[in-house]
């Protein structure tokens, strides 16, 4: 750090050039970007996986021409997406960013946590590429016994290792967010005068911090079945097979909302900063997202209705799934209560909440038809189900996780990004993403079953017509590669606040100095004070 | 392309109804979120004149209204779900039985009178048709999209699933649990044919290639090979004629059993192999524990066989 400046006055990305510094930083800042680039590199792995699976099934008879280097894509994908992507997206990148600026703090409450997160997320992630260099897996994501603990060919031991590390680093950021967010909060800000977003944070921390040690200890006797033969899971060992489902849903299933419950808070900021207005019905909001983090618990049954558990069993897991679903449907309509009467502005970060809301919509809809016992007896195992995570998963958080970008691309960087350009990307995605997904609710209706690398060729017109889509879909993800690495270099300084939205973050200089803030900020008004609040205040 | 899939089974109608009714409430979900965000982004655009208005009050009001809205649908749909399972998965008495044994990659079938299959399955319509389906490996799922029904394929235990086919035709068999390399070749075609033709077709088979003895009559020799009428005596009459303490097998499918921890359950497919596979699990009440397990010694298909035989067996009047 220079010393003949004074505190404040140089950037956070100013503050030292040299690989150390970066590599050794303490900042929650950088480490928000080191996040950042591996984030984006996992994202592309993942997303060839994708491209290739959609190239295969081009044809009826699979363009790739090998069942086993197909399953092995589609494992791959699945695993690189969900723990190498969805899950740390935001909370690691934005949240890392954001959740000390959103506090008025220095810091998260342990910065060397933090760094160490990020470094057993790289290791990680190098056991996952090893994993996936010396040839893959060709279980799927879920890892089902005793397919995956005896029968399989791939590289199950890596592969499992490389999820098991990467949750430490899931958990080592969860306990910062839940520390700081108790302690750190400037003075006058009150639980209740939280951005939405930290709320959002706080639900995802604590089921971080409670689930992941179910699917550590999951994948652990998976590897331990797999290596020494102790039957856990496999039956012809004494194992039961159903046990296995159980424990990595009781994981998988809150780790959905630990993807999509980010997302829901960096609607719940784009929403009012475009709409100059506050956030309708903030408490209910706020509640909403804790209702999520507990009753996602209890629902990890409805992975297994036609498992072989029992009919009773069922009946519970189909209610609490309904329940649920209440507390999105309370998100959805407050962002629209949020329009009302609003000021809205359709910059690029509005774009893609307002695909969000829409996708979103549609994937918690559809998740209703399999939340219906009957119903998903016909649906589950089969596109439609394909499809009803990839409009919540893909529609829903990665479209919110781009518009965070968009929306706090000028605070990290300092520079707007090209805004026509942020504009077109979000369309082409919403185009493309509909394209993709929405033939594949058909296919699973009419019966096509998942994870198939040859079909019928009654599936072949809906297949082609996805897979157009996604090509679509791919242009419009690789555009903002390219713009926003360009507004590095070309873009237009932006001021402390270029959105004129609420929250200390934007109270402080973009890019934000090393500290943060000069002086502690104190907190007095409520959360989303925006001008319209105001402006009829004064009448 | 057939955007219609047959509703072939009688169930399949009532899952569409189901699925329609999901639609229809979704369709409006939908109309009321898009129509209201497109609304509110051409009126409340910024830079319209329109007048906003004073800030809204109570507006706990509306949380509490569509709160209780949401939740009142929502149970509606989930009971409407859940009593269609309910009936989706209780197998009527009189069910037409047979067997199906997945592996990596095929479906192997058997019927009672002896017939064999793979990846076929022939069966008659009007008539409730119940599987009885285990795995020699991993886990599969017997998927006919046409009945809209599906179940997972367990190794290790056997589950059942029921359903009545009203319309003759050749339909899709899909395995839809991932099990490895061949998964999407695991699949077969379900072949639903008139009472009379199905008698037909049985015939046929049984008169063809290979010597099909019934299921039962396989299994009785298996039953001496097995050593179990050693105790359970010839015929599955019980320990009185072999002088080892050993219950009766005759007439023992579909009875109550008590069991030595008090419980009582009903002896099916799943208890009686249960009984053979791991006997220590659940030993029949006042019974010493000397039966032996048969787990590793006996292929599925010979186990389903013996379990054939043993159901065969009618009480005779001596016990």
């Amino acid at each position: 750090m220079s010393v003949t400046q004074a505190p404040g006055q140089i950037s956070y990305l100013s503050d030292g050039y040299t690989l150390r510094s970066w590599l050794l930083t303490t900042d929650h800042k950088r480490i928000a970007l080191l996040y950042f680039a591996a984030i984006t590199f996992f994202f592309f792995v993942g997303g060839i996986g994708a491209t290739l699976v959609r190239y295969n099934l081009l044809s009826p008879k699979g363009l790739l021409g090998s069942a086993e280097t197909y399953n092995r894509l589609f494992s791959m994908h699945g695993v690189v997406m969900v723990w190498f992507f969805l899950i740390p997206a935001v909370p690691t990148t934005l949240g890392n960013f954001l959740v000390p600026l959103m506090l008025g703090a220095r810091d998260l409450a342990f910065p060397r946590l933090n760094l160490l997160s990020w470094y057993l997320f790289i290791l990680a992630g190098f056991v996952a590429l090893y994993a996936l260099v010396i040839g893959g897996v060709d279980t799927g994501w879920t890892f089902y016994t005793p397919l995956t603990t005896f029968y399989s060919q791939g590289h199950v031991v890596a592969t499992v290792v490389a999820i098991f590390i990467a949750g430490f680093s899931s958990i080592a950021t969860g306990l910062n967010f839940i520390v700081s967010i108790h302690k750190l909060r400037a003075p006058g800000m009150t639980w209740y005068k939280m951005p939405v977003f930290l709320w959002s944070l706080y639900a995802t921390s604590v089921i971080m911090v409670l689930a992941t040690p179910v699917l550590a200890m999951t994948l652990l006797l998976v590897a331990f079945e797999r290596i020494f033969r102790i039957g856990v899971f496999d039956p012809a060992i004494g194992g039961d097979p159903l046990l296995f489902q159980h424990l990595f849903w009781f994981y998988s299933h809150p780790a959905v909302y630990i993807m999509i419950l980010p997302g829901f808070g960096v609607i719940s900021e784009i929403v009012p900063a475009f709409s100059r207005k506050e956030l309708f019905g903030y408490k209910f909001v706020v509640w909403a997202s804790i209702a999520i983090a507990v009753i996602g618990f209890l629902v990890w049954g409805h992975h297994m209705f036609v498992a072989g558990t029992s009919l009773y069993s069922a009946l519970v897991f189909s209610i609490l799934s309904f329940m649920v679903a209440v507390p999105s449907a309370i998100k959805v309509f407050n962002w629209l209560g949020t329009m009302h009467r609003g000021f809205i502005r359709f910059d690029a970060p509005m774009l893609y909440a307002l695909g969000f809301i829409g996708l979103f919509t549609m994937g918690g809809l559809t998740g209703l038809f399999v939340a219906a016992l009957a119903a998903d007896v016909h649906l589950t195992q089969t596109y439609f189900v394909v499809a009803h995570f990839h409009y919540v998963m893909v529609g829903g958080m990665v479209s919110a996780y781009f518009g965070g970008l968009h929306f706090w691309w000028p605070k990290i960087t300092g520079r707007l990004y090209p805004e026509m350009w942020g504009r077109v990307a979000a369309i082409i995605i919403f185009v493309g993403f509909n394209l993709t997904f929405f033939p594949q609710f058909i296919l699973g209706y009419l019966g096509m079953p998942r994870r198939y690398s040859a079909y019928p060729p009654d599936f072949e017109a809906l297949n082609v017509l996805s897979s157009g889509g996604a090509a679509i879909l791919a242009i419009g993800y690789l555009l903002p590669l390219g713009y926003l690495m360009w507004s590095l270099f070309y873009g237009e300084r932006a001021g402390a606040n270029p959105w004129g939205a609420t929250g200390l973050e934007w109270k402080s200089p973009s890019p934000p100095p090393t500290e943060n803030f000069l002086t502690t900020p104190v907190v007095t008004l409520p959360p989303y004070h925006y001008a319209w609040a105001e402006a009829t205040a004064n009448e | 392309m057939n955007l219609l899939l047959p509703q072939a089974s009688v169930n399949a109608a009532e899952v569409d109804h189901l699925i329609l009714a999901l639609l229809l409430v979704s369709c409006l979900v939908l109309a009321l979120v898009f129509g209201l965000m497109l609304r509110y982004a051409v009126k409340y655009r910024d830079g319209s004149a329109v007048n906003r208005g004073a800030p809204g009050q109570k507006t706990w009001r509306l949380e509490i209204g569509w709160t209780v809205a949401t939740f009142v649908i929502f149970f509606g749909l989930f009971l409407w779900g859940a009593d269609l399972y309910f009936r989706l998965f209780q197998p009527p008495q009189d069910a037409l039985q047979i067997y199906v044994v997945g592996k990596q990659w095929m479906w192997k079938v058997e019927h009672q009178s002896g017939q064999r299959e793979i990846n076929s399955l022939h069966l008659p319509t009007k008539r409730a048709i119940q599987l009885v389906l285990t795995s020699e490996d991993v886990i599969h799922d017997f998927s006919v999209p046409a009945f809209r029904i599906k179940h997972d394929v367990l190794p290790g235990r056997y589950e059942t699933l029921w359903f009545q086919v009203e319309k003759a035709g050749v339909y899709h068999l899909f395995c839809t649990q991932f099990c490895g390399e061949g998964h999407a070749a695991m699949i077969g075609e379900i072949v639903a044919m008139s009472p009379p033709e199905y008698e037909d077709w049985l015939g046929q088979t049984a008169s063809g290639s290979g010597a099909h003895e019934s299921m039962a009559a396989a299994g009785e020799a298996l039953f001496t090979r097995y050593g179990c009428s050693g105790c359970h005596g010839k015929g599955g009459v019980g320990g009185k004629q072999s002088g080892v303490d050993a219950p009766a097998l005759a007439g023992l499918y579909g009875e109550k059993v008590k069991l030595d921890t008090g419980a009582v359950v009903t002896a099916d497919d799943r208890y009686i192999r249960d009984c053979i596979m791991s006997p220590e699990k659940q030993r029949v009440a006042s019974y010493p524990p000397i039966m032996p397990s048969f787990a590793g010694q006996i292929d599925e298909e010979s186990l389903l066989r013996v379990i054939a035989y043993i159901k065969s067996l009618k009480p005779t009047d001596s016990q």
